[in-house]
Order: C-alpha cells, then sequence, then structure tokens
C-alpha cells in the first residue's frame, strides 16, 4: 500500500510539474512555429521575470502570483524591442553560417544571466509566502481513505493559474485577428504574406506572447522554487525537450509533451535519484528523436486524420 | 609567399620556447593552440559541412576522460588516452551522428546541445567510473617545464591544419560544401549526404577529442564542470570560430588567438571581470549582426572605413 501511495504521489507532482512546463513549452513553440528559431535564452527570459516578482515581494510585498500581471507585460515589451532591433535585423543579414539567430539568442543568455550574477550576486533567494508549505490531505475529506495522498497548495495554484493562462491562449489563438495571423504565418509564411499579414508586426507580437507566457511560468514558479541567475539553463533544457517530445512549433504537442515529461522526471527523481531527473530528461529526448521524430503533434494528426 | 605562410608561423613558434617567455605566456600560447585545434575541429562540421553544433563539450569531455580513465583504471600514462580517443570518438561520433544527423539545421544544433549535457550528467552520476565532481587528478606530471607541452600540442594543430586542408582541398571537402550550400540539391546529384556528414562528424569528434586528450595531460585535473560545460567549450568553441571567420583556413586560429587573449585581459581587469561573459556575449550578437563572417572572413569589410579614409582626405 506505502508503494502505491508512492506511486500516485509521484503522479500527482509530476502532472503538477507538468502543467507548468507546458506554459514554457508554449511559448517556445510558438516562437519555434512562427519564426523557425529556437530561442536558447527562453529561460534565461524566465530568470528575469522571475526576479522582477522577487524584488517586488522583497521591496513591496506583493504576492508573486499578482506579480503575473507587471512582470507579464514588461516582458512583453521587452520581447517586441528584441524582435525589432536584434532578431529581425540579422536575419537580413547574409553569412555562410545558418542559424545566425538561435546564435544571437545564445548570446543573449549569456549576457543576461551574467549580468544577474553581476547585479543580484549568486545566492540561492526564495520568496517566503506564508502558504508555501500548506496542503489540502486526503484524509481531510475522506476519513476512511485507505491511502493517504496530499495536494501541495502553491503547486495546486499555480497549476490553476497555468491552466487559466492556456485556455487564454488558446481562444486568443482561435478567435482573435491577431491570433489567426500568427497561426497562418506559422503554417505557412508565403501565402500569409500573400493573405496581408504583417509578417514582421506578428514575428514582433509573437516573440512577446512567448515571453509573457514564459513569464508567467517564473511568476509561478517563483513560491514553489527558488532562484539563481544560472536557473534559466535548466528551463531553456525543459522549454526544447517539450518542444521535441511535443513535435516542433505545435502547440497541442507542448501541452502534452509538457505533462508528459512533468511526469516522466517525477518517476525518475523519485525510482532512480535526483542526480538522475535531468538525464531523464535527455534520454526522452533522444528517444523521442529517434522513434518519433515528428513528435506527439505527428500522433495527433494521425488521429484526426484516420477519424 | 601566401603559400610558405603556414611554415613559416609554423618555423617561428618552433623557435618561441627559446625566447625565455614567462610560464604565463606560455601557458596561454598553449591555451591560444589548444583552442585553435577545438575551433578548427568544429569548423570541418559547422563551416564547411554546415551543421552547426553546440554540444562539441561532448567530444571535448569524452577525450580528456579516455586519458583520465585510462590513468585512474588501468594506472597507465594518461598519453594514451591521445591515440585511444580516436577509436573511441569514433565510437562516440557515429552514435552520436545515429542519433542527431536525422536532423536538419537548428534541430541538429539543439540535439547536440542536449547530448553534451547529458554526457555532462552521466559523468556526473557514474560516479564509480568517473569519480563523478571528485573529478580525476594525475598525481605525477610528466614534464613541469612548459616547453614538451608546447611542442606536442604544436604538433597536433600543425598536422590538424594539414589534415583539414588536405580533407577540404579533395573530393571530400567538395561534398562537404555542397551539403552547406543545399543539401537536397547535393543528394538530388548523388551525393549521400547521411554519409559524408557522418564523416564530418567523425572528423572533428576525433580532433576535439585529441585536443581534450590533451587538455587532461596539460592540466593534470578534470572534473565534469570544466570538461563537459555548455558555456565554457560548446559555446565558446562557436564564438572561436564565428570570431575568426567560418570555413575559413586561418579563422579558428585568429578567433582563439583573439578569444583567449581577451578573455585573460578582460578577467584581469578590477571590476569589469566578473562581467566577463557579458562582455562576450555582446561581442557575440555585434559579431553576428556586423561581421557575420569574422575577422577573417570580413577582413575586407574591416579595412574599409581605413581605406575609405585615405582616400578621401
Amino acid at each position: 500500500m506505502a508503494q502505491l501511495e508512492l506511486f500516485l504521489q509521484t503522479l500527482i507532482s509530476g502532472f503538477l510539474l507538468g502543467g507548468l512546463y507546458a506554459l514554457i513549452a508554449l511559448g517556445m513553440a510558438l516562437i519555434m512555429g512562427v519564426m523557425r528559431v529556437i530561442n536558447l535564452a527562453h529561460g534565461d527570459f524566465m530568470m528575469i521575470a522571475m526576479y522582477i516578482a522577487y524584488w517586488m515581494f522583497t521591496l513591496f510585498g506583493i504576492d508573486p502570483y499578482i506579480s503575473v500581471f507587471i512582470a507579464a507585460p514588461a516582458l512583453f515589451l521587452f520581447g517586441l524591442f528584441i524582435q525589432k532591433y536584434l532578431l529581425t535585423p540579422v536575419m537580413k543579414v547574409e553569412s555562410i553560417l545558418p542559424h545566425n539567430q538561435v546564435i544571437l539568442t545564445v548570446g543573449l543568455a549569456m549576457v543576461f544571466s551574467n549580468l544577474a550574477t553581476v547585479l543580484f550576486t549568486g545566492n540561492y533567494r526564495s520568496t517566503p509566502v506564508n502558504y508555501a508549505s500548506s496542503a489540502w490531505y486526503l484524509t481531510d475529506y475522506w476519513k476512511n481513505s485507505p491511502i493517504e495522498l496530499s495536494l501541495s497548495m502553491p503547486w495546486t495554484i499555480s497549476f490553476i493559474i497555468a491552466a487559466i493562462i492556456t485556455v487564454g491562449l488558446w481562444i486568443f489563438l482561435t478567435k482573435t485577428d491577431t491570433g489567426k495571423s500568427i497561426r497562418a504565418t506559422s503554417q505557412d509564411l508565403d501565402a500569409a504574406l500573400l493573405m496581408g499579414v504583417n509578417v514582421n508586426w506578428v514575428r514582433m507580437v509573437t516573440l512577446g506572447i512567448g515571453l509573457v507566457l514564459v513569464a508567467c511560468a517564473g511568476c509561478l514558479f517563483l513560491p514553489i522554487y527558488y532562484l539563481y541567475p544560472a536557473l534559466g539553463k535548466q528551463f531553456t533544457n525543459v522549454g526544447f525537450v517539450i518542444a521535441v517530445i511535443g513535435g516542433m512549433g505545435s502547440t497541442d504537442g507542448a501541452l502534452i509533451g509538457g505533462l508528459i515529461l512533468g511526469i516522466f522526471e517525477s518517476l525518475t527523481a523519485t525510482y532512480i535519484g535526483m542526480g538522475w531527473a535531468p538525464a531523464g530528461r535527455f534520454a526522452i529526448f533522444v528517444a523521442a528523436l529517434v522513434f518519433l521524430p515528428g513528435g506527439v503533434a505527428s500522433i495527433i494528426k494521425k488521429w484526426r486524420l484516420g477519424k | 609567399m601566401k603559400k610558405f605562410l603556414p611554415l613559416i608561423i609554423f618555423a617561428i613558434l618552433c623557435f618561441v620556447p627559446f625566447v625565455g617567455l614567462s610560464t604565463y605566456v606560455m601557458h596561454i600560447l598553449i591555451l591560444v593552440l589548444m583552442w585553435s585545434v577545438i575551433g578548427m575541429a568544429w569548423n570541418v562540421l559547422g563551416g564547411y559541412t554546415g551543421q552547426v553544433s553546440f554540444g562539441h563539450a561532448a567530444f571535448f569531455g569524452f577525450g580528456a576522460y579516455t586519458g583520465g580513465i585510462l590513468y585512474h583504471h588501468l594506472g597507465i600514462s594518461a598519453w594514451w588516452g591521445l591515440p585511444a580517443c580516436v577509436v573511441i570518438l569514433t565510437a562516440l561520433s557515429l552514435v552520436i551522428g545515429y542519433i542527431c544527423l536525422r536532423l536538419r539545421g537548428a534541430y541538429f544544433a539543439l540535439a547536440t546541445l542536449a547530448l553534451g549535457e547529458v554526457c555532462r550528467v552521466a559523468a556526473e552520476n557514474l560516479v564509480e567510473f568517473t569519480q563523478g565532481n571528485m573529478g580525476i587528478m594525475l598525481r605525477e606530471r610528466t614534464w613541469v617545464d612548459k616547453t614538451w607541452y608546447f611542442y606536442v600540442i604544436l604538433i597536433i594543430a600543425a598536422s590538424t591544419y594539414m589534415l583539414i586542408k588536405l580533407v577540404m582541398e579533395s573530393k571530400l571537402g567538395y561534398y562537404f560544401v555542397a551539403i552547406r550550400e543545399d543539401q537536397d540539391a547535393a543528394e538530388s546529384l548523388g551525393i549521400n549526404t547521411t554519409f559524408y556528414k557522418t564523416i564530418s562528424l567523425c572528423l572533428s569528434g576525433v580532433l576535439t577529442g585529441v585536443a581534450g586528450a590533451f587538455y587532461m595531460n596539460y592540466m593534470g585535473y578534470i572534473d565534469p564542470a570544466t570538461v563537459f560545460p555548455l558555456s565554457e567549450v560548446s559555446i565558446a568553441v562557436v564564438m572561436v570560430v564565428m570570431v575568426g571567420g567560418a570555413a575559413t583556413f586561418w579563422g579558428p586560429i585568429v578567433g582563439a588567438l583573439i578569444m583567449v587573449f581577451l578573455a585573460e585581459v578582460i578577467r584581469s581587469l578590477p571590476h569589469i571581470g566578473a562581467a566577463h561573459q557579458t562582455i562576450f556575449g555582446i561581442i557575440l550578437i555585434l559579431i553576428i549582426m556586423f561581421l557575420p563572417n569574422g575577422v577573417v572572413g570580413d577582413f575586407g569589410k574591416l579595412l574599409k572605413p581605413f581605406v575609405g579614409r585615405r582616400t578621401s582626405s
């Protein structure tokens, strides 16, 4: 029974983690789909958002969940700026090496994480919110339950907010004009251009929205995680691993991929060892590359066509 | 004159130890030569074949650990790592090639990045085999003086240069460039692109591994954080080649010279030293935006303002 309890508890925490991972990956998938660029500074943008939320909490006592409304618009503007003045000009530069933009994002990542170290020191920080360790227990609600399961409160709140943001993104992408042009650009750049979509504007908005999503993820992670300047790399890895599992640039895939990775990592950490969790992440990445190059998106596509 | 330039430079470098430079300068020169080897190796895959890799730390680290593990577990000299890593890295390159080379463009870059990280995490966790984060230390150094290390890496660098020149001027080199320019066109002309990309990867991987094995012998201590890191090896080698000029013979060497000296200078500055990564990042961004083919590739562009001014005055 204890074994079953452990397994279910691992599944639950993996699921909650997966929801947050999905939010990171959604932003990356959007950027990948529209610009064909892998944003290797994705995690570092998240780090910036987390520092914003952290200082808001330390200086003004603003709860990290409320900082979403501060960090997200800030990063949206930052994204517009970066796309307009850095990424778009680089697109026109002639060079032997392809993927100039990817290398550019690597440069950005270096600058951000190092500047954060210089400005805020390399110390680990966290926001001591008063609900950090509260949880809901199954036995409180069902007295004779044979097994005991708990649901950490900050994790659950973060997961629910992540779900709301995801639904909001879905409505934005399917119902609004800008959302539709983003999807059109992602499907076929030339066709979108011919239909009168202002592709440069769409690219700016896409990077902005991608950063908004990752900023939200950062604010949601802050109450349950700690913060240090080199944190970005780890979450960049998470983002692109999910993007590959999900299928390049597919938002549906990114959602499912996020949940898969969250559960998988949680299982590795419980049953093999904490140190191996990153290796498990990459093992599933390599497995996806070898056995399922199209990612989860290819399965979804097949299933839809079959229907 | 231009034909003999490499020979002249080689001859000058042969006499450098007799000048009586300080140990510190010799150390810098050794690092420059080592980074030129890694840069030239990366250039084969990234510059000529057009497959940008962000995971060369995997090859570097494997090379270093080959020497280290031979010494630690079998008790033989770590110099055996140099020949041994040729075999081991060919095998590793074949595995990585099988996984990654089916991917194109930026996805290849991602896959190599991930594999580099896998190697680091594995080296950290396989404690019985690699000593984990404790690292492997050579208890006795071959030479105290740096002169012989300098000659060893000089010979490695010179042979790397010759080998790459030989390859790139042969049919193989033209295949590589054809794949970079247009993979589909190359395929339709009957070039087995996967096969030649694998050869390019093997060549690049083995040369990087040799540099890694040399590093093990030279520094006498390795741990996963120094030989498998993303920013200090994988990204640094991309920077070396980008600064010097991708797909040029001299680019990686010039790039290594600039980057190693720059790193030393920036690190020694009192207040800015801590921000050296920021400065490197900004340099990388500026290079991509304004000098996309590096110092060697865009040499004409670099001279233009000076030449222009001369004609106007």
